[in-house]
C-alpha cells in the first residue's frame, strides 16, 4: 500500500495536467481564499463594533457556539440541493460550496475579533481617551493593532476549517484536492486516495504556517515585547 | 418514520455517531491529562507540546480517516480509524486546555498544599486538577461539539452514524433525511455540550456556594 502510495506521489504525470495536483491545488486554495476573504469581509467589521461598543457580545457567544454544532457536511448537501438546480456552469457547483465555507468561517473570525478589541488593556483605551483622541482614533490605532494577534489566530483557525470542509465538497463536484480522495475511493484506488490526503494535509500545513509568519511579521513589535517580558 | 426514515434508524445512527464521537472524547482526555500536566510541570515542554498537539489539528478530517489505514494497517472501513482520528483531534484541543486549567491554580493555594504536607502527585491530583475542572470542562464542551460536527464526514469513507443520512438524502435528491441528520447531529453535540456543562457544576461545587452568597 505505502510503496503504491509513494509510486504514485511521485510520478510526475500526477503532479501537471489539468487534473494534476499542482492545478487542483490551485483550484483548491482559489476557493479557499475567496471563502475566507468573503467571511472577513462580514465578520471582522461586525467583530470590531461588538469588542468596541460591547453591544451585542451575548449574540456573538451564543451563534458562534451554536454553529459549531452544525454539520457541515450536512449544510454542504442541504446548500447544493437548493442551489444547484437554480444555477449553471462552473458557477452552480462552486457558488453553493463557497456559501458554506463562509458561513463556516464566520464564527472563528467574529469571536478572534471580538475576544482581541475586549481584550484591550483598558488602561491602554483610557490613555487613549485621555491625550484626546477620537473613537475611531482608538479603535484604528489602539484597538485594532493590539487586537491583531487574536484577530489573526481567528483567520488562521477559519482557514484550517475552510480547507478541510473544501476537501469534503468535491463529493458534490468541485475541483480541488479533495477530487483525489472521492474519486480514489469511487475508482477503488487507495494509492490515490491517500496520495490525495497527504497532499492536501501538506497544504493545510504549509497555509497555516505561511499565515503564522504572516502573524509574526505584522503584528506590532510592542505587543511581542511587552509579552516576553 | 421522520422525513422518511424510520425512528429505529435514526436511534441506531445516533448511538452509533456517540460511541465515533464520545469514546475518543473519554480516550482523548484520559491521553490529554498527563500531557498538559507535564507541560505545567516542565514549562520548556510546553511550546513544543502545544504546537505539536495543534498540528494534529491542521490534518483534514476527511485526510486522516484515510491516512490512518496506512499508519495502522487497518481496513478503510473500520471504526477504529475514526476512533484514533477523533481522538487525535480531542487531543490537539485538550491537551492546551488542561495545561491551561493546571497553570491557572493559585500560587498561594499550591503553597499552601505543599505546607500541608502534600506530596506533588496527590495535590496534582486533590488539588490542582479539581480547581481547574471548570477550564477543562470548558475546553472538553467544545471537543464535543466539534467532533459531533466532523464524526459525520466519515459517512464518506462508508462508515456508518449520522452522517449516512446526509450521503443518503444527497444520493436520492431528497432533503428530507439531510435534514433530519442535521437535526440529530445538533442535538446530540447539544446534549453532550449540557451533559459536561452539568457534570462540571457537581464536580465543583465550591463555585456554586460562592455564587449563592
Amino acid at each position: 500500500m505505502i510503496s503504491l502510495t509513494w509510486q504514485w506521489l511521485t510520478d510526475p504525470a500526477t503532479w501537471t495536467g489539468p487534473g494534476g495536483i499542482l492545478a487542483q491545488s490551485v483550484t483548491h486554495l482559489r476557493i479557499s481564499v475567496i471563502a475566507l476573504a468573503l467571511a472577513a469581509l462580514v465578520a471582522v467589521p461586525v467583530g470590531l463594533f461588538i469588542g468596541h461598543t460591547g453591544r451585542g457580545r451575548w449574540l456573538a457567544i451564543n451563534v458562534a457556539g451554536a454553529f459549531r454544532a452544525i454539520p457541515s457536511l450536512g449544510v454542504l448537501f442541504v446548500a447544493t440541493l437548493i442551489l444547484l438546480p437554480r444555477l449553471s456552469g462552473d458557477l452552480a457547483f462552486e457558488l453553493p460550496v463557497i456559501l458554506v465555507l463562509v458561513l463556516l468561517a464566520v464564527p472563528p473570525v467574529l469571536s478572534g475579533t471580538y475576544a482581541g478589541v475586549e481584550a484591550v488593556d483598558p488602561a491602554a483605551r483610557d490613555a487613549a481617551r485621555g491625550v484626546g483622541m477620537t473613537e475611531s482614533q482608538i479603535l484604528w490605532q489602539v484597538e485594532v493593532p493590539a487586537a491583531l494577534p487574536l484577530v489573526l489566530s481567528g483567520l488562521r483557525s477559519a482557514m484550517l476549517q475552510i480547507i478541510a470542509t473544501a476537501t469534503i465538497a468535491a463529493i458534490v463536484g468541485i475541483g480541488g484536492l479533495g477530487r483525489y480522495l472521492i474519486d480514489g475511493q469511487a475508482s477503488r484506488q487507495y494509492e490515490v486516495m491517500a496520495g490525495g490526503a497527504i497532499v492536501v494535509a501538506a497544504l493545510a500545513l504549509l497555509v497555516d504556517l505561511v499565515m503564522a509568519g504572516i502573524q509574526r511579521v505584522v503584528v506590532s513589535r510592542g505587543l511581542v515585547e511587552a509579552r516576553a517580558g | 418514520m421522520i422525513g422518511g426514515v424510520a425512528w429505529s434508524t435514526v436511534g441506531e445512527l445516533v448511538l452509533r455517531h456517540l460511541y465515533l464521537a464520545g469514546l475518543p472524547l473519554l480516550l482523548g482526555l484520559l491521553i490529554s491529562l498527563p500531557l498538559g500536566w507535564l507541560a505545567t510541570r516542565y514549562r520548556w515542554l510546553a511550546p513544543p507540546m502545544i504546537a505539536g498537539t495543534g498540528l494534529l489539528y491542521t490534518i483534514p478530517s476527511l485526510a486522516l480517516f484515510i491516512l490512518l489505514p496506512l499508519l495502522l494497517g487497518t481496513r478503510v472501513l473500520d471504526d477504529a480509524n475514526v476512533l484514533v482520528a477523533m481522538t487525535l483531534y480531542t487531543i490537539a484541543l485538550l491537551t492546551r486546555t488542561v495545561a491551561d486549567g493546571l497553570g491557572s491554580v493559585p500560587g498561594a493555594t499550591r503553597q499552601a498544599a505543599t505546607a500541608m504536607g502534600y506530596g506533588e502527585l496527590r495535590r496534582t491530583l486533590v488539588v490542582d486538577l479539581p480547581l481547574a475542572v471548570p477550564v477543562i470542562t470548558a475546553g472538553l464542551r467544545v471537543a464535543a461539539v466539534s467532533n459531533v460536527s466532523i464524526v459525520s464526514v466519515a459517512a464518506l469513507i462508508g462508515v456508518s452514524q449520522l452522517g449516512q443520512l446526509f450521503t443518503e438524502g444527497f444520493n436520492r435528491n431528497d432533503m428530507g433525511p439531510i435534514l433530519v441528520g442535521i437535526g440529530a447531529c445538533v442535538a446530540l453535540a447539544l446534549v453532550l455540550d449540557a451533559g459536561i456543562a452539568a457534570l462540571s457544576r457537581v464536580l465543583t461545587p465550591w463555585l456554586r456556594a460562592g455564587a449563592a452568597r
